[in-house]
């Protein structure tokens, strides 16, 4: 295995422990926002270095230098691969502009200590293959939603018990798989397991009350960096994903698929924006699973891409909706508000990021959602379809909240309300990412192609998984086949 | 590659990059917080719409004077995974039927563009009114001149947004707005529609190029590459999107909505280019409907029932721009019937001489009510009214039903309501209020905060 040139990951791991320790000593005050953003900003650059490092290796997996961890666990922990190695910045990035765009005011309420433990939890996460380790990890991740809820006096129970279920599934999976040949049908019930337990934290339907409730009772800042991430579908593609036989697959693609479709219908209906905000999130996070589910080499790689799309354009869509509550408190969608001339960059960025997010064309995920839509009527032409319904239900969300929010009414307020200097580069960095990925997507969409035909020869090597590969390999060849008759 | 390939890829290139350049500098100065003044963005405007103009004038020339009909300009894979046989490959075409439609729009959107400049002088929203139509320009051309599925579908939905928020460019009322709304969710189920026809294609031929699709000829000799049954359900998925976008029944309704906005700009956009959007799709594609019967009845009846609504309400509305939407309508369901017909260049000459007579009628609109109300003064009384054959032979009864339904539109917008829109949000509703109670009996309380908090307390006074 390669190795990287410098521990970038146990360093972009560390850096942010270090900067919660730092926030606990010293307490966190209002200009605590600074010192977070530094720290976030320096995690951000480990990634991308990280990222930059493993790219220039041209290999598909590669592990730390002076590996301080393996030293004391005497196991490799930390490995880096192609399907992880654009995740890292991504998470960075997610958990940087949500920083970014903090007002001093949220300081009491969102936390800079747990932001930056969830950091370095997400961050270990991704940086983790399927292993105890990452069973932990994800295990623990659940805690600071939980510790803020708490500290807010709200009620735990729907998200204790989802959680709760989640954790158990995911032990109990992953210990019985630890007992049984992962090769051979004694597989089958861990991985339902572990499958469950993913879709928990996915938030598939009928297991998605605790989104909509974390969304409402936590606040948006830690909302979004518990669920921006995606890390359920990391589970997905790191447990689920190498074991589970493809009928089992589809059937949970299907899952997903009801659950992209449903949430696009209740985003519709929401009377609230942060509600409204969280079911698009969990219907488009749910498309990404009908691609990884697929297993087909077109369909994986539309998740991929859509998996950076999602993360980037609804994390702009998140924070843009953040700011503007940040000013003028909870956002109803049952009127017009008329905010244009208040905020005319934040209306442009929520259009944009509203738009990159169902895949408009020149935004990073039109290829992405191509790739998925091809790769869906490849196994089953009815799912291309629903993933097309999703996707136009979606588009009405975004543009119906852009009317609510920005127009309708001639508004007007004596105080300034318009993106301060770090909201302002934090737009400016993800628009230029969106539009970015969206105009030259050749070399992303090359990136997550490798990926994903490396995700199908993992799956190759397991007899139970195998049949999938034989089945796309027919779908692959049909549309050729047709051509020579 | 000769001098003459060479000239078509350089002059094909600039017709599509001329666009693209001014909704990049727009986008970007807007983006920056530095829009431009009103002068450097009209000079820009008139310069990008004459610099596709232009080049498209001299491929026209040189198609005539060495007698080629088939002009393709390809600019490479912008995605590309070939052992998958996948790639979006920007293929724009020039030949008989993309080039008059392009000129057309180049055309219309130089009138359009010239005209808002002076109405639009010193208003708030006229860098954002440019922005979008540059979005819209850009839509046309590429619409226009797409040579594979993929790259029409990119055009259609930048027309389509573009579209959605020029109608509620007046933003600061209601009206345009919801107005607005109703055109985006039309577009989308249409583009939805559009989408599920192209990939089940793509699917079926293995082919995305349009050339690919009609099997063998150039435009309109080709022949379709799918048999009677596929057609059929690849036809029918098209003639939703075309329905949509085209503003046919029972999707009429968004059109007389268009026109609230920035009047008349948005109505020669929507009366004379967007509107024939659709039928220019159905045109590119019309070799499909050949090879199923079927498919043309339902072509030939849709374009029947869209002809027979509109001239109905057109002739019964109160307000002129609205009166000219369905008489647009009326025509656009007529060239639906050629198409059907089979009568292809009929259908192209029809579109490009409709929009052009539209335009000029939606410009001259508000002053010829003027001169109509001075002439009535001066005469004293209302001038004559000539009564038709038909006001003496159809029943009062029969008159008084017809008066109502071209009034109400058909009552199309409220049927769709009715039929479509509440039984979608009352399941929805339905779905939100389970979920409502399951997590009430989960939490032992009232677990919706947001029902309790006072929401968007933007007013002056309150805002924090």
């Amino acid at each position: 295995m390669s190795e990287l040139h410098f521990p970038w990951m146990e360093t972009s791991i560390l850096v942010p422990l270090i900067g919660a320790i730092w926030m606990q000593l010293r307490g966190e005050t209002a200009s605590a926002i600074k010192g977070t953003i530094a720290i976030c900003a320096v995690t951000f650059l480990l990634t991308v270095a990280e990222l930059v490092d493993f790219v220039l290796l041209n290999s598909f997996e590669a592990h730390e230098h002076w590996p301080f961890m393996n030293t004391i666990f005497n196991n490799e922990i930390f490995v880096v691969d192609e399907l992880s190695a654009f995740l890292l910045p991504l998470g960075a990035l997610i958990f940087l502009v949500t920083v970014m765009s903090t007002l001093r005011t949220k300081t009491p309420r969102f936390s800079m200590k747990w932001a930056l433990i969830s950091e370095a939890l997400v961050l270990a996460t991704f940086s983790c293959r399927a292993s105890w380790t990452l069973v932990i990890l994800l295990s623990i991740s659940t805690i600071p939603p939980y510790l803020e809820l708490k500290r807010r006096h709200r009620c735990t129970r729907i998200y204790n018990l989802h959680m709760a279920f989640f954790v158990g599934l995911l032990l109990i999976g992953y210990a019985w798989l630890s007992f049984v040949d992962a090769k051979s049908s004694a597989a089958l019930i861990p991985g339902a397991l572990l499958s469950g337990a993913a879709l928990l934290r996915s938030g598939i339907i009928p297991f998605h009350l605790w989104m909509a409730d974390l969304y409402e009772k936590g606040t948006f800042g830690s909302a979004l960096l518990f669920t921006t991430p995606l890390v359920g579908a990391y589970a997905v593609m790191r447990l689920v994903l190498p074991i589970a036989p493809s009928w089992a697959l589809h059937a949970i693609a299907i899952l997903s698929l009801i659950t992209a479709v449903y949430a696009g219908g209740m985003a519709l209906v929401q009377k609230e924006a942060r509600r409204m905000f969280c079911y698009l999130l969990l219907s488009q996070s749910s498309l990404v699973l009908v691609g990884l589910e697929l297993v087909t080499p077109i369909g994986l790689t539309g998740a991929l891409c859509l998996w950076i799309s999602v993360g980037l354009a609804l994390t702009g869509f998140g924070i843009t909706l953040r700011c503007i509550e940040a000013r003028i408190s909870r956002v109803s969608l049952a009127d017009f508000h008329g905010l244009y001339r208040q905020m005319p960059i934040f209306a442009g960025f929520f259009l944009l990021t509203g738009l990159a997010s169902i895949g408009f064309p020149a935004t990073v995920g039109f290829v992405g959602m191509e790739l998925l839509i091809e790769g869906a009527v490849h196994i089953y032409p009815l799912v291309g379809t629903m993933v097309v319904l999703a996707a136009a239900l979606n588009g009405i969300v975004v543009l119906w909240a852009y009317f609510r929010i920005f127009t309708g009414r001639h508004n007007r307020t004596l105080i300034p309300m318009q993106a301060r200097v770090t909201e302002r580069i934090a737009i400016l960095m993800l628009t230029l990412l969106i539009l970015g990925g969206g105009l030259v997507p050749q070399p992303g969409v090359a990136s997550r192609y490798h990926a994903a035909k490396e995700l199908m020869r993992l799956r190759q090597s397991n007899p139970i998984t195998k049949d999938i590969e034989e089945l796309s390999e027919e779908h692959h060849h049909a549309p050729s086949e047709h051509k020579q008759e | 590659m000769s001098w003459l390939d060479s000239t078509f890829y350089i002059l094909g290139t600039a017709v599509v990059a001329s666009p693209a350049i001014l909704l990049a500098l727009l986008g970007l100065s807007t983006l920056v917080g530095r829009p431009l003044s009103e002068a450097s963005t009209s000079r820009l405007t008139q310069a990008a719409v004459l610099f596709s103009l232009i080049p498209a004038l001299g491929i026209l020339v040189l198609m005539l004077t060495f007698g080629i009909r088939y002009v393709p300009v390809e600019l490479g894979n912008w995605v590309n995974i070939p052992e998958q046989e996948f790639h979006f490959h920007l293929k724009f075409v020039f030949d008989r039927l993309s080039i008059p439609f392009l000129l057309l729009s180049c055309i219309l959107c130089g009138v359009v563009g010239e005209f808002t400049r002076r109405y639009l002088h010193r208003e708030e929203g006229y860098g954002r009114f440019f922005l979008f139509y540059a979005v819209f320009f850009c839509g046309m051309v590429i619409s226009s001149l797409a040579g594979t599925i993929e790259t029409l579908f990119l055009g259609w939905e930048m027309v389509g947004l573009s579209s959605a928020l020029l109608v509620a460019y007046f933003h600061e009322r209601e009206n345009p707005v919801r107005n607005g709304q109703r055109v985006w969710s039309i577009y989308r189920l249409s583009d939805a529609a559009f989408l599920i026809a192209a990939i089940t294609m793509h699917h079926l031929t293995g082919e995305g190029d349009f050339g690919g699709l009609m099997s063998s000829g150039v435009w309109p000799a080709g022949t379709s590459a799918i048999n009677a049954s596929q057609a059929l359900l690849v036809g029918s998925l098209l003639l939703v999107a075309v329905a949509g976008k085209s503003a046919l029944f029972p999707f009429s309704g968004w059109l007389p909505r268009a026109m609230e906005g920035p009047t008349p700009s948005s109505a020669i956009f929507y009366g004379a280019l967007s509107v024939h959007l659709g039928v220019y799709l159905l045109l590119r594609v019309s070799p499909i409907l050949e090879s199923s019967f079927t498919l043309k009845i339902m072509v030939i009846v849709l374009g029947i029932i869209s002809a027979t609504c509109g001239a109905l309400m057109s002739r019964v509305q109160s307000d002129i721009k609205v009166s000219l939407a369905y008489a647009s309508l009326t025509q656009v369901g007529i060239i639906v019937v050629e198409i059907g017909l089979g009568l292809r260049y009929l259908a192209l000459i029809h579109i490009l001489g409709h929009a052009s007579l539209r335009t000029m009628q939606l410009l001259r609109a508000p002053t010829l009510l003027r001169d109509y109300n001075e002439l009535e003064n001066q005469m004293g009384s209302r001038l004559p009214q000539r009564k038709s054959i038909w006001s003496r032979m159809v029943p009062g009864s029969v008159k008084k039903w017809l008066y109502r339904f071209g009034f109400d539109r058909g009552f199309m917008d409220v049927a769709l309501d009715k039929w479509v829109v509440q039984p979608f949000i009352s399941l929805f509703r339905w779905f939100d209020r389970l979920e409502h109670r399951t997590t009430d009996i989960i939490s032992k309380e009232s677990s919706r905060e947001s029902d309790n908090i006072d929401l968007h307390p933007e007013s002056t006074g309150r805002a924090a």
